[in-house]
């Protein structure tokens, strides 16, 4: 291996720029490195190696033909509940075991005009439904950093595979934290963008008015490289947004300097039962921000206690709705019935994973005769309050600084028998979800077990230019996102 | 939501979901969302009588493609995923007994 799978979307792009490697290089490079870790890891459900090594072949023709996009030939991983023409897509649950997606996402599509390599697919929680990607039911992923820890979720696979060297970057999908928490807890860059800024169709979807489709990355500047391929607007989407995509990535200079800018400190948001080594990093990275020239307020988020109740009426109920159309009849798994009612009870008895059937019961559940108006609606009522609080804090300043998660990578098995106590944990990233911001989650230091601790960098709707100037310019002056875990 | 949440009845509500379950997965589940649904009282603090509800972040319309065709998934790829198949249709259990 020449180590071309340690590099970033921008140093490899240089160097495909400058003839010194091609696609081909680069793709056997992270191919020796899945072979290498990928048993111990354990981040990918599918790898076409010949289908990679074609595409990039492609990339190089496309490249000696004069072309000089960012991403051409840089090989991505998928997260697997994302539609790639003839490619499985099971979003690891048995009910879709043999499914085979006859059409490409619309981030999919994007990603071939963009030139960029798809890898592989990805594992995550069954259905996007979880925080450790231990709810898989079709594979095991560790955090690279301790392997007996979980790499967080749902897009677990997503972050692992980027943390190990195991692909430049990777596509994820954020619905209450599922991008930014795993990017902490794997010590890598992950971007949650605007609701609307990407296109969900073809995005399995888990609750249709949070879920996110964005990138983890090794850098902020990759992410912001990323996020230019594929965000933009859809016809096939009508929650997509009609808006020009800005030029994230070339908008991030060497000026380091946030002067004149005000970033917002919200007290709600170092919680109870903090973890203080995350509460110190977090701190430090503040104090690091001010060093560079930005004016620290403080802001109130007071609603944001409430997210966790909301997230959970709100996302399970749009959950029991989506996941209706698994049912045996037109794809994945069936178990036969001796009417249609058998049949349904039966497939999805058996191919859902105890967390999908806890959701989807629980969405049923508030959504049903005598308990919409107190549960759904009353839910939809505090959802407006939690945005009107992001509304007023983003009066004061740019951006909001704060934590991505009250402690540091779990280990497996510590939280699997208690949902709630799960749950409780996507108390710092619902918020975001529920109003529909933005925001990212970067390395800003290490526990004393030596796993990655994350900050994250909240933006008012689509402004990801401002949290990608100030993720940049934190990154750039630290050394956390140099490290890399030993495996 | 009611001022004391009297349990949620999983058997039913399964049914509702179309999702069979096993006894033991009743009364696990039945614990564990009572457990949530415990939490989710919490609202009850808020006095929201005047608050507009938000279903999207953004403003959400119907959006029309024009009426003309166009292309549609390949056929056969479509069939390829249907669990049970005959005559380019998918196959179901009887609905009607004759």
């Amino acid at each position: 291996m020449a180590d071309l799978h340690k590099l970033t979307i921008s140093e490899l792009s240089e160097k495909l720029a400058a003839g010194d490697c091609t696609s081909v290089d680069i793709v056997n490079d992270v191919l020796a490195s899945i072979e290498a870790n990928d048993g111990s890891v354990g981040a990918y459900l599918t790898l076409n190696a010949e289908d990679a090594l074609a595409q990039a072949e492609a990339a190089d023709e496309r490249r000696a033909a004069g072309e000089k996009l960012p991403m051409l030939g840089i090989p991505v991983a998928i997260k697997d509940l994302l539609n790639v023409k003839g490619q499985p897509c099971t979003c690891s649950s048995k009910i879709l075991e043999g499914y085979t997606a006859p059409y490409d996402a619309t981030v999919i599509a994007k990603l071939r005009e963009a030139g960029a390599i798809l890898l592989g697919r990805v594992n995550m929680d069954e259905f996007a439904m979880g925080s450790s990607t231990e709810n898989a039911a079709l594979g095991k992923t560790s955090n690279p950093w301790n392997l007996d820890h979980v790499p967080g979720g749902s897009s677990g696979g997503s972050a692992a595979c980027v943390a190990a060297d195991e692909a430049i970057a990777s596509l994820g999908s954020d619905t209450g934290g599922s991008i930014r928490q795993p990017a902490a807890f794997c010590g890598c860059v992950g971007v949650k963008p605007t609701y609307g800024r990407v296109s969900r169709f073809g995005l399995t979807a888990f609750a249709s008015s949070l879920d996110q489709i964005g990138p983890i990355t090794k850098t902020v500047k990759d992410s912001a490289i990323l996020m230019e391929a594929i965000c933009g607007h859809d016809p096939m989407d009508s929650s997509s947004i009609e808006m020009d995509v800005p030029a994230f990535g070339e908008k991030l200079t060497a000026d380091t300097s946030l002067a004149g800018m005000k970033l917002g400190l919200p007290k709600e948001y170092f919680v109870e039962g903090m973890d203080p080594e995350v509460e110190q990093s977090v701190r430090d990275a503040v104090e690091h921000c001010r060093n560079l020239g930005a004016e620290i307020v403080d802001v109130s988020l007071p609603n944001a206690k409430y997210a966790i109740a909301v997230y959970y009426i709100i996302a399970t109920a749009e959950a029991s709705a989506n996941l209706a159309r698994f049912d045996g009849i037109r794809y994945g798994r069936r178990i036969d019935g001796k009417d249609p009612a058998d049949l349904y009870g039966k497939t999805r008895s058996a191919g859902f994973g105890p967390e999908v059937k806890r959701r989807i019961i629980l969405g049923t559940y508030v959504l049903s005769s005598g308990y919409y108006d107190a549960y759904y609606k009353k839910a939809q009522k505090v959802r407006t309050l939690i945005r009107n609080d992001f509304t007023e804090a983003f009066k004061q300043c740019d951006a909001i600084l704060a934590p991505v998660t009250p402690t540091p990578a779990y280990k497996k098995g510590d939280k699997t028998d208690d949902p709630l106590k799960m749950y409780l944990d996507d108390i710092l990233t619902t918020p975001i979800n529920l109003a529909g911001n933005c925001a990212l989650s970067l390395p800003c230091g290490f526990a004393s077990n030596g796993l990655p601790i994350g900050l994250q960098i909240i933006g008012d709707a689509f402004q990801e230019d401002t949290i990608l100037k100030v993720g940049h310019a934190y990154e750039q002056t630290t050394e956390w996102h140099t490290r890399k875990p030993e495996l | 939501m009611s001022e004391e949440n009297n349990g949620i009845d999983v058997g039913y509500v399964a049914k509702l979901a179309c999702i069979d379950l096993t006894e033991e997965e009743k009364e696990l589940f039945h614990g564990q969302l009572d457990q949530v649904l415990h939490y989710v009282e919490q609202l009850n603090e808020l006095d929201v009588s005047d608050v507009e509800p938000t279903a999207h972040a953004i403003p959400v319309f119907n959006v029309f493609r024009k009426d003309e065709v166009g292309t549609s998934l390949n056929h056969q790829e479509v069939i390829a995923n249907f669990p049970s198949a005959a005559d380019g249709h998918v196959r179901v259990p009887k609905i009607i007994d004759q």
